[in-house]
């Protein structure tokens, strides 16, 4: 079993911090992990892309091959359409319906999820909201998280075990939002 | 042994810890940065050992160097382009008999996704004469780096370790071994051997010549070079670095098993080469950066019955980085299809400066000051304020290097134009902006130079600089730059008439200016600011 995931987003919507959840998660349940990120000049502003590869055995590339996620999750709509090349034909796109509208073409965010919702499988959250009903619009990566979490090959547990440690640094009160956070998400995509 | 998760920029810092390093000096530049940040971090968390940011990869080497001097292990980080600053102090270093284990790691960009070049560091290692490790893997990584500084104290050369961009930002598992102490001081006692004076150095040079055939054979022996036997049709595959993980990727697909030769030492093993080549017809070279070792397979005269392909012969592209696709179509096997929605298009979201940005300020201030002179220049410089060239600024017409904004602004000047505008970051000005504006004091050039005073190095993740924001005005005072047309301002929206006012009247001056324009980046005081509330909140609970 390989699971490979695109994470997707812009600049400062805390893509990596999702990545390091998941990774961590796999790794403790005995799977092997690649993550491969993006620093540096793209991250300013620019879209961010990190690939995820999560697998039973040994994995040679850290790049995901074209046509074999099985999954993308993007933390904005947009983003979730610029790496179908790398999606399986089984795939899903899970992706927070909130724009990052930082460039002047941006289309009209309808349209663009009109053409999400005419992928086979996908599915669109508003992280943003159940963020802010959380307790604060920063838990909205966790929100995707959460979203993600019943597709991922990672016990929920194991995943909320690392949202815990990860915050931990941050006190209490930013554990419990970004808990409550993630158990949005996951609620929202099992609807 | 034990497992931990790392970037391979993380295991390369661990494994020199791990070695018994003393000192690690270096220069932020993706994808390197985060050797150096991982030891600053261990540093303060284990009391050593001593890791710093210098004020430029020429510095740092030269630290580096005397440590080694001193008998201690030492490592110096750099990106790809980091080296030819760090040039002169390496060629020399490959000269004198190294001391204490002297390790450079550099981290090469192919693909240019942070740089102005893709040039590959194995030949710049070749130029010198010296070893050259390349890992494929995070494992690879750390034992690469803890076996690079034995081989440095056993030929007493400097050993490169080579990453490159999606190995080094790229997280995997790494079982890691025991630690091995630091060697104590013990300075070369045979001083001649690090003078180099004419005398010297010819000996040195032909000294290091005469042991390069051991050190190939060492290094062609090494277990990083791997061959694997394949089915026998008289197809072969080369790989280097991580080409391998993408030629793995495929394997599994194609007809017939490939015999398979991986360098992953350098110099290549000549021999090995040789012998792994002699049964092919056809073999294929995928090499994570320049056609290194296949220009030296194919030399000017090829040799007969062997086919030769590779970024030469057209079968992997000529430039750019590779990755499973790419090596999967040189390997001849079919495309794999990825989703597609007929007629989708989408705009690109190319880096842009953060909202709020004072750099954004000092665009502005310069494009209307500029507006009314059509003739006017504005070089430009490595880091944030390069994205001035995009819109919705437009601002800037050069980058180049680290510097060379500087620099390129006196020539402009000295052909003839006016107004010129050199525009350069506070850390990359530390860098390397000093020395050219001491050509410009010593001329009197007609130009203006704008420091954007962000006080961090902010594209490469906010390191500090190396002098306090405070400090550089009597830096550049320092040099001679005339008081009068020395202005340090606050680079913020409320403030943007009065010193669009002073650049105006800087820009009529005929001769040198320099204007600092000072604000915090934003990114680095959202982030102090966060700390402080953290804290807060820990003392509360």
């Amino acid at each position: 079993m390989t699971f490979d995931i695109i994470l997707a987003g812009v600049g400062g919507q805390g893509v990596l911090s999702v990545s390091a959840i998941i990774a961590s998660s796999a790794m403790k349940e005995g799977l092997a992990v690649k993550q491969s990120e993006v620093h540096g000049m793209s991250q300013r502003g620019g879209a961010v892309l990190a690939h995820l590869r999560l697998s039973d055995r040994p994995i040679a590339s850290d790049l995901i091959p074209r046509g074999s996620a099985a999954l993308i999750l993007s933390m904005e709509p947009l983003e979730s359409l610029r790496y179908l090349e790398y999606l399986s034909a089984s795939g899903t796109v899970i992706t927070a319906t909130n724009p990052v509208a930082n460039i002047a073409d941006y289309p009209p965010v309808d349209d663009v999820l009109a053409h999400v919702r005419s992928l086979p499988r996908a599915l669109t959250i508003d992280a943003e909201a159940l963020a802010r009903k959380a307790g604060s619009a920063r838990a909205t990566n966790m929100v995707m998280v959460g979203a993600a979490s019943p597709m991922l090959p990672v016990s929920f547990d194991t995943i909320e075990h690392f949202v815990e440690t990860v915050f931990a640094g941050k006190g209490a009160h930013v554990v419990e939002i970004n808990l409550k956070a993630l158990h949005a998400g996951r609620a929202a995509a099992s609807r | 042994m034990s497992e931990m998760v790392l970037l391979a920029d993380e295991a390369v810092a661990l494994a020199a810890v791990h070695a018994g390093l003393t000192a690690a000096y270096g220069y932020p530049g993706t994808p390197s940065t985060e050797i150096l940040e991982y030891l600053i971090r261990h540093a303060r968390m284990h009391g050593g050992p001593r890791a710093e940011w210098c004020a430029n990869e020429k510095t740092a080497y030269e630290a580096a160097l005397g440590v080694s001097f001193a008998g201690r292990r030492t490592m110096v980080t750099m990106k790809h382009v980091g080296l030819n600053v760090a040039a002169d102090p390496f060629m020399n270093s490959a000269l004198v008999t190294v001391n204490g284990g002297l390790v450079v790691a550099v981290a090469d960009d192919p693909g240019m996704h942070s740089s102005q070049n893709e040039q590959d560091s194995r030949v710049f290692a070749d130029f010198a004469r010296v070893v050259c490790l390349e890992p494929a893997s995070h494992q690879e990584a750390y034992e690469m780096t803890r076996e690079a500084f034995d081989i440095s104290e056993r030929f007493h050369v400097p050993v490169m370790i080579r990453l490159v961009t999606r190995l080094a930002h790229s997280r995997g598992i790494v079982d890691v071994g025991e630690a091995r102490g630091e060697n104590p001081p013990h300075k070369n006692l045979q001083s001649p051997a690090w003078v180099l004076l004419p005398g010297n150095a010819r000996r040195q040079w032909r000294a290091l010549l005469d042991r390069f055939d051991d050190i190939r054979a060492y290094v062609s022996a090494s277990r990083f070079n791997s061959v694997e036997s394949g089915d026998g049709d008289g197809f072969g595959v080369i790989t280097t670095g991580i080409a391998r993980n993408y030629f793995l990727e495929n394997l599994d697909d194609l007809p017939a098993r490939p015999a398979h030769l991986h360098v992953g030492a350098y110099p290549y093993p000549v021999e090995t080469i040789r012998d792994f080549v002699a049964p092919l017809k056809r073999v294929l070279l995928l090499e994570e950066g320049y056609p290194y070792v296949e220009r030296a397979l194919r030399g000017i005269v090829p040799p007969a019955h062997l086919e030769i392909q590779g970024r030469e012969s057209g079968a992997v592209p000529p430039d750019g980085e590779l990755n499973p696709d790419i090596v999967r179509a040189a390997l001849g096997l079919p495309a794999r299809a990825g989703v597609s929605i007929p007629g989708l298009s989408l705009p690109g979201r190319p880096p842009q400066l953060c909202a709020g940005c004072p750099h954004g300020d000092s665009f502005h201030s310069i494009t209307s000051v500029l507006a009314s002179f059509p003739d006017a220049i504005v070089t430009a410089d490595i880091g944030c304020s390069t994205l001035g060239a995009l819109p919705p600024y437009n601002a800037i017409e050069t980058c180049v290097c680290m510097g060379a904004s500087v620099g390129m602004a006196k020539g402009a000047s000295d052909a003839g134009y006016h107004p010129v505008v050199a525009v350069i970051g506070d850390s990359t000005f530390l860098h390397s902006g000093v020395t050219p504006l001491m050509d410009a004091v010593a001329a009197d050039t007609p130009m203006t130079l704008v420091i954007l005073d962000n006080k961090t190095v902010a594209m490469t993740g906010g390191q500090p600089t190396i002098r306090t924001s405070s400090e550089l005005e009597a830096v550049v005072r320092g040099l001679g730059v005339p008081p009068d047309h020395l202005h340090v301002v606050e680079a913020h929206p409320k403030r943007m008439a009065e010193n669009t006012e002073i650049l105006r009247r800087e820009v009529n001056h005929r001769g040198l200016s320099v204007v600092i324009g000072v604000r915090e980046c934003i990114e680095t005081a959202k982030r102090s600011k966060q700390e402080k509330t953290v804290i807060a909140a820990a003392a509360r609970e």
